[in-house]
């Protein structure tokens, strides 16, 4: 029933809805620089798991949230991690 | 024993000063003794907001450096009772106090109020350090636009860092015409981006400008709408709950589309 209303009421290109959008995607950035524990929190748990299978290079870990662009010209946001491997574990080697 | 509430926004022009000065009178109007702080050194302007800029003898800085007693700064609004101001001082800086001076004082005048209402500068920098240390609970301002909400979500968020889980929202100036023509952020927009509490939402209204001319607080004007806000704010703060003021006059169709809706959009 909602959605017939919608239909009926002009819903595109409203310049709130452009705030709104702007606003999610600026928030995002200054969030987590409010808290670089917030990155650091990730980034432990992210190297947990990878460690099962390789052993990585801690010091040389990046993680950061950046923003990417889309190919309607939108942005995106993006979790972008470069991790260094040291070398694989031999769980994580394919014995087949 | 009373509470301590600062109210704070970031962004400066928002309104904290007319909130400040509004809640305060509304909430000596229903009974409260209460004492409005202007934590805003050097940048005084809670005084011209409430008329008594010139009852002003001694300051805030002068009862942290013991120049006077607590008591001789306090300046009495003789129109309500119970309603007191502590004015800032206009010719020192935020640096002459510090958040454990005014943690100290804030807990004395607990003993003596009911409400202590703490006018924040703006910014995030010592003088909102100082103003939030002393207040038990936060108030953050906004109005509906993306400069104000940005800092809005950055005050939230350094409230948080500071132990002020859970800040209470004020939205201000929103204009129900432009709301309707999709051009300003509405209420559920607001809250949804910053993710806290409502407390309030106060119209646009030039009698706001009317009653700083005169330096009489809106809420004591029956037929403001801004006051009216103000004063439900009061009563919501007093542990009332009272529903938001129907800002949108509505067609029919609007009307109809809302009977199928379960969140009613009221403001």
């Amino acid at each position: 029933m909602l959605n017939l209303f919608k239909f009926f009421t002009k819903e595109d290109n409203k310049s709130k809805d452009i705030a709104k959008e702007r606003l999610k995607l600026v928030l995002l950035h200054d969030r987590a620089n409010v808290s670089p524990k917030f990155l650091e929190m990730i980034k432990s748990d992210i190297s947990k798991v990878i460690s099962n299978y390789m052993e990585i290079d801690d010091a040389g870990f990046d993680l950061r949230l950046s923003r990417i662009e889309q190919d309607d010209d939108s942005y995106a946001s993006a979790l972008v991690a470069n991790i260094p491997i040291k070398r694989m574990k031999n769980a994580g080697k394919n014995n087949g | 024993m009373g509470e301590a509430y600062v109210i704070t926004s970031g962004k400066g022009g928002v309104g904290k000063t007319t909130t400040t000065a509004n809640i305060g009178t509304a909430l000596a109007l229903m009974g409260k003794k209460v004492v409005l702080i202007d934590a805003d050194i050097g940048l005084r302007n809670l005084d011209v907001v409430m008329g008594l800029e010139n009852r002003i003898v001694y300051d805030l800085v002068d009862v942290i450096e013991g120049v006077c007693r607590l008591k001789q700064a306090l300046i009495r609004d003789k129109r309500f009772e119970g309603l007191f101001l502590l004015p800032a001082a206009q010719t020192r800086d935020k640096n002459a106090i510090t958040p454990e001076q005014m943690k100290k004082l804030c807990e004395e005048l607990k003993q003596h109020f009911d409400f202590i209402l703490i006018d924040s500068p703006a910014g995030i920098e010592q003088g909102f350090k100082n103003a939030i240390a002393g207040a038990g609970k936060a108030v953050v301002i906004t109005v509906p636009e993306v400069s104000a909400v940005r800092d809005a979500d950055r005050i939230i968020g350094l409230l948080a860092s500071q132990e002020f889980s859970n800040p209470l929202l004020i939205i201000n100036r929103l204009r129900s015409d432009m709301i309707k023509r999709g051009d300003m952020m509405n209420i559920e927009d607001t809250i949804d981006i910053l993710g806290v509490d409502l407390l309030g939402v106060v119209p646009d209204d030039e009698r706001i400008i009317v009653s700083s001319n005169r330096g009489e607080p809106a809420v004591t004007e029956g037929s403001s709408l801004a006051g009216q806000a103000y004063r439900n704010i009061a009563k919501r703060i007093l542990g009332e709950e009272v529903p938001l003021i129907d800002l949108e006059e509505e067609s029919f169709f609007e009307k109809l589309q809302k009977l199928f809706s379960k969140n009613k959009k009221r403001y």
